[in-house]
């Protein structure tokens, strides 16, 4: 298979990221995120120039690649589509959304849809169990699915369509999102909500019912309600 | 008598773009700074000890105490790394703390750098939540313009860099030595202690690994002063804290309330289980916890108390499951998971996790084998105390815990699939009717 090469511009930017600590080799992990987003996987030509840089083995950079799941080596489809299935997940639904999503993409757990557009994979607990059943695409969030809205959710990506995060930013590609996790801003995060519904039903509930922290000993009142005094 | 519930973490989670720092500081962020800025490094680890501050990641130490333990004659850099690869199943409030106020860890980090005279600090957060990065870089930056970090903060001598590093996909890497590990570029694997990190951790330095929300907890603390953080929670577990609800119950979510509320009090304030739904195992913080039962809805959310009951707090992360679900189905996915993620160091844990999990496959597939109950007890006997970290300890807990409380279930899959006895379609969110 042929990969693009990585450009000067990436190298740039593995030594941008290699500043950003006081001893270079802490940027392996966040390097290896971003050869993924230059190269739609981690290449061997990768492997061997964050190992030059690094002035560590290609195998000591390949022991790392391949002990994250994050990190693959085969190309991806356009999308990661991750599914929970972890026991909270699947026992409120997330086997049957990854069932269903099994049989209308035609692949299993990490594979890539025909189209090239759509790589499925069963996720561990990704932290949104009040969500329950969580699907993530490019490592957004889709909260409550269900085998319907999971499937249109696919449908659309693979139609090209716009799809938004329940809990967070358009939709761009599993690519751009690497590059971000990498270290690399792209000026979404003012998109989405501050939470989503479950997040706040105990403040709801405080709010309600009128139910605060103690207040603060001897604490001034808030500069709004004084007089100026 | 304080409140029920208490927002202070969560207080702000409904403003508009609260993720701001313009929404932050309209809120009163980064007063306690201020205060800070003003209070010597050894006044504010006393205060923060004094208040009772215990760790939220799971194992309840003392945060103060940790801090006291950097040996400040240690001429090497001194490091604060912020534990954000919340991972553990069910647990579910740094990731909606980090997405709703980021400013409300970035605050907490430059207090606790000054408390423990840290320069460099590090956020390690998990790297398959993209928007929560999103959110925490944005505030990072924010926080550097307005000149919360960076060099001589406000005039006050203190110099703090802040480095937001994502993780790669390893639940692992929430032990705080094989996080160490992983933020030098290596394969996440724990240490052995000690040395203990206080004394050698990051690059062989000082280096003091807090969980998000202990963190987040410090602003307030300062703000409040002495006896405010205290007057909440019980006699040794002090404070108030995030109860995550999730699974068969009518209002899953985040509820901020003291430590010592129980379980029947969060289910009352959130209407119950769901329809249909009676409570028949619940895991009092996360699945490294030992289950527990309708017998425990009373049990206070202590430290203390739920270690009385023969379980742990761990992270407050209350998944709770009703009578459609088979137990045996549930503790074989938890072990999977644990197969999965033990990182392959030590022999107990690695080989032990296999074994559990093809012992728990052909009994979830109605193919038990006599004796396969104690094969288990026997495995898990193996592993707890005897595993390189807490990853091996925690995959026995549901294990151990579901025979004892539902040993029956386990004897039946000596002849009948669980999927017969518990249909996993009657378990789900869109079930349409729950099986009695």
């Amino acid at each position: 298979m042929s990969d693009e090469l990585l450009t000067d511009k990436t190298v740039e930017e593995l030594r941008e990221l290699m500043a950003r600590y006081p001893e270079p080799r802490s940027a392996l992990l966040p390097m290896l995120h971003l050869v993924q987003s230059a190269q739609g996987r981690v290449t061997t030509e990768a492997i061997n120039k964050c190992a030059e840089l690094l002035e560590i083995t290609p195998a000591e950079v390949s022991g790392v690649a391949t002990f994250y799941t994050m990190y693959k080596r085969n190309p991806m489809g356009k999308h990661h589509v991750g599914v929970c299935t972890n026991t909270l997940c699947a026992v409120m639904g997330g086997d049957e959304i990854y069932e269903t999503l099994c049989d209308r993409l035609g692949v299993g757990n990490d594979e890539t849809t025909e189209d090239g557009m759509i790589t499925l994979e069963r996720v561990e607990c990704n932290a949104a169990c009040d969500f329950a059943p969580v699907m993530m695409v490019n490592w957004e969030f889709f909260d409550n699915q269900t085998p319907e809205s999971a499937a249109e959710v696919t449908d659309k990506l693979r139609a090209g369509d716009k799809v938004v995060s329940t809990r967070g930013a358009e939709i761009t590609s599993w690519r751009e999102a690497e590059r971000v996790i990498g270290g690399f801003e792209d000026g979404l995060a003012d998109q989405g909500p501050s939470a989503g519904p479950a997040s706040l039903v105990g403040l709801e509930i405080a709010e309600e019912q009128g139910w605060k922290a103690p207040a603060v000993p001897g604490a001034k009142a808030p500069v709004k309600e004084t007089d100026g005094d | 008598m304080t409140d029920t519930l208490t927002p202070v973490l969560s207080a702000n989670w409904n403003q508009e773009r609260s993720w701001t720092l313009k929404a932050y500081e309209a809120g009163g962020g980064y007063q306690a700074l201020r205060t800070a800025l003003t209070m010597e490094p050894d006044a504010l680890i006393s205060l923060v000890k004094d208040e009772g501050l215990r760790g939220r990641g799971g194992a309840g130490f003392p945060t103060g105490m940790k801090w006291s333990f950097i040996p400040q004659d240690n001429p090497k850099p001194k490091y604060l790394v912020v534990n954000a690869d919340e991972a553990e199943p069910g647990t579910c409030k740094d990731i909606p703390l980090m997405m709703a106020s980021p400013h409300t860890l970035v605050e907490g980090i430059i207090i606790s750098c000054r408390a423990i005279r840290a320069e460099k600090a590090f956020v390690y957060i998990r790297g398959e939540v993209l928007h929560v990065i999103r959110r925490l870089r944005a505030a990072v930056r924010e926080a550097y313009e307005a000149g919360h970090l960076g060099q001589n903060i406000h005039g006050s001598g203190q110099n703090l860099d802040l480095v937001i590093h994502a993780g790669a996909g390893a639940y692992i890497c929430g032990e705080e030595t094989a996080l160490l590990d992983s933020l030098e570029g290596r394969r996440g694997q724990p240490r052995l202690r000690p040395p203990f990190p206080a004394v050698e951790g990051l690059y062989a330095s000082p280096t003091v690994v807090n969980n998000v929300e202990s963190i987040a907890s410090v602003p307030s603390i300062i703000s409040g002063g002495t006896g405010w953080f205290s007057s909440m929670g019980t006699d040794k577990s002090k404070g108030y804290t995030l109860f995550s609800l999730s699974g068969h119950v009518a209002k899953p979510g985040q509820y901020e309330a003291p430590l010592g509320i129980t379980l029947r009090e969060l289910l009352e304030l959130g209407g119950g289980m769901r329809e249909g739904s009676e409570l028949k195992f619940w895991t009092p913080g996360g699945s490294s916890t030992p289950l527990l039962t309708a017998e425990h809805l009373d049990v206070p959310l202590d430290y203390e108390s739920v270690g009385a009951v023969g379980s742990m707090l761990g992270t407050k992360a209350i998944q709770v499951f009703d009578q459609t679900t088979s137990v045996v189905r549930a503790v074989l996915r938890w072990t999977e998971f644990y197969k999965h993620e033990s990182c392959g160091k030590c022999t107990p844990c690695r080989e032990g996790t296999w074994w559990m999990t093809q012992t728990l496959t052909r009994m979830n597939a109605g193919q038990g084998q006599e004796g396969d109950i104690e094969l288990l007890l026997d495995l898990c006997d193996n592993l707890l105390g005897r595993s390189f970290c807490a990853l091996g300890d925690g995959a026995t807990s549901p294990v151990m815990s579901a025979i004892k409380y539902f040993r029956d279930e386990f004897e039946a899959c000596l002849t009948t699939p669980t999927a017969e006895l518990f249909p996993p379609s009657k378990s789900t969110l869109f079930a349409k009717e729950v099986a009695r």
